[in-house]
């Protein structure tokens, strides 16, 4: 019997992945393995739209294509381990899966607030559908909600609360909301915004204990004040998901370390012909940026990713006379996001954050406006507020970096 | 052969994402609101379906 190709992971990537298999001529098995039990669904809208609204599977469930009808779904089931020596992973009910390939689509976790009184009801993170569905029956009117955290999902929530009548206060280290990606200015009149639709900031901030016996009641802050709540969501960011490769040779020092294949690399620095990595674990260079690899936690890089091992591996599967062409072929995806708080439509392209200037280029900033973002005077990002099409502008500049 | 698009206008959220994947189809207007030619040569389809993965809201379909 044909082995299957294995995937470990069935959200988006998992989903796409194997849309582009069979895209790419691949007709054999597919096996997806995902510890959620919910078929792939679509998760930016759990901190906006769905959030606001009523919160269900088949709200965010993506259509399935008739190309991956016979795509053998394990779900709420967690692989646990990897043995890339004989070519199985092995999951949380014991039963071993053999493959021909290993696509590793395995994602992120929200890392969670460690204090001593920590064991407490009324915490929540924003990842998962079931996250979404817990937070959403807290966000009642005049809840007192304290958001951790201030990047692209704090804010986001920030926002969604407020409009659905919260109390709601914002507790982070930084100077600015999400001034690490988008700059001081821009990041101080998001703040502003905020602000003004009544959502409260305590910045240079944190949280050293939780105050309650069997709920949260309060937070303790590192200034000695005192903050009292009934609703606490912890958006401080993510752990990749790579317990389950631990003891093989792979390098999952930060994620899945790639070549521009998505093959896996091990630690001496060769590369496995039949491990992929795809979407937010996948650590890999982008040629448009530089030689560094990184992850990349936006909304295109699962698609994107995914048609890449489609292509590889498809040709791969099939023998196909172009294999060696289809590797040398540069894969270089432009970064794309976009966020959406009060009346603010975000929408952005490139890495911001590796920029060493950032200045307003089109507009105002107290209106819709639009920044660019340098590194050594070449752009490398663009971010606006409304603007949309300008915004658009921009992105094929920033994809040409690469050649 | 020709292909039906549909947007959903009471989902979509004119992100503008599908835009890039078909450049025939999508675009958005001076508003910056989403406009689409809603029929098209076969030959657009895998562009519509590369469309219809990077929505944001998963608001376009094809109808068969």
């Amino acid at each position: 019997m044909t082995k299957p190709v294995v995937i470990v992971g069935a959200s988006m990537g998992g989903l796409r992945v194997a849309e582009a298999l069979r895209r790419f001529g691949y007709t054999g098995p597919i096996t997806a393995i995902g510890d959620e039990p919910y078929a792939p669904y679509n998760r930016p809208p759990l901190s906006k739209e769905v959030l606001a609204k009523e919160v269900s599977h088949e709200a965010v469930a993506f259509a399935q294509r008739p190309a991956t009808e016979d795509v053998n779904w394990v779900l709420g089931t967690r692989v646990v381990s990897a043995d890339l020596e004989h070519k199985t992973v092995t999951d949380s009910n014991g039963d071993t899966h053999a493959y021909s390939a290993l696509i590793a689509a395995t994602g992120l976790r929200p890392k969670r607030l460690q204090v001593p009184n920590g064991d407490l009801a009324g915490r929540h993170a924003v990842r998962t559908l079931d996250d979404a569905i817990g937070l959403r029956a807290a966000l009642v009117p005049g809840a007192r909600v304290v958001i951790l955290g201030a990047g692209f999902i704090g804010c986001e929530v920030a926002a969604t609360a407020r409009k659905l009548g919260c109390e709601v206060t914002v507790v982070a280290p930084g100077v600015h909301p999400i001034v690490r990606p988008l700059g001081v200015e821009l990041a101080k009149e998001i703040q502003r915004r905020h602000e003004a639709e009544g959502v409260r900031f305590l910045m240079k901030t944190t949280i050293t204990d939780l105050i309650g016996t069997a709920r949260v009641e309060g937070v303790q802050l590192d200034s000695g004040e005192q903050l009292d709540c009934n609703v606490l969501v912890e958006a401080i960011g993510s752990h990749a998901n790579t317990e389950w490769l631990e003891g093989t040779d792979v390098d999952i020092t930060d994620g899945i370390l790639t070549d521009n294949a998505m093959r896996a690399i091990r630690t001496d620095g060769t590369v496995h012909e039949d491990v992929f990595a795809i979407g937010d674990v996948a650590r890999f260079a982008n040629p448009i940026f530089d030689e560094v690899a990184r992850r990349v936690e936006h909304w295109n890089i699962p698609t994107d990713t995914a048609k890449r091992v489609g292509q590889v591996l498809g040709a791969k599967l099939n023998s196909a006379e172009n294999w060696p062409s289809v590797l040398d072929e540069q894969f270089a995806p432009v970064p794309s996001f976009w966020s959406d708080q009060f009346e603010m439509h975000i929408l952005a392209f490139g890495l911001l954050a590796l920029a060493d200037e950032v200045k307003l280029i089109h507009g105002e900033i107290d209106g819709d406006c639009v920044f660019g973002y340098y590194r050594a005077g070449t752009m490398v990002g663009v971010c606006g507020i409304g603007l949309r099409s300008t915004v658009q502008g921009y992105r094929a500049a920033i994809g040409s970096l690469a050649s | 052969m020709t292909i039906k698009i549909d947007v959903d206008m009471t989902k979509c959220q004119h992100y503008g994402q599908c835009v890039f994947e078909a450049p025939n189809i999508f675009r958005l207007n001076n508003d910056d609101k989403l406009e689409y030619t809603a029929e098209a040569d076969d030959s657009e389809r895998a562009n519509v379906e590369a469309a219809i993965d990077v929505c944001p809201m998963q608001a376009i379909f094809i109808v068969e």
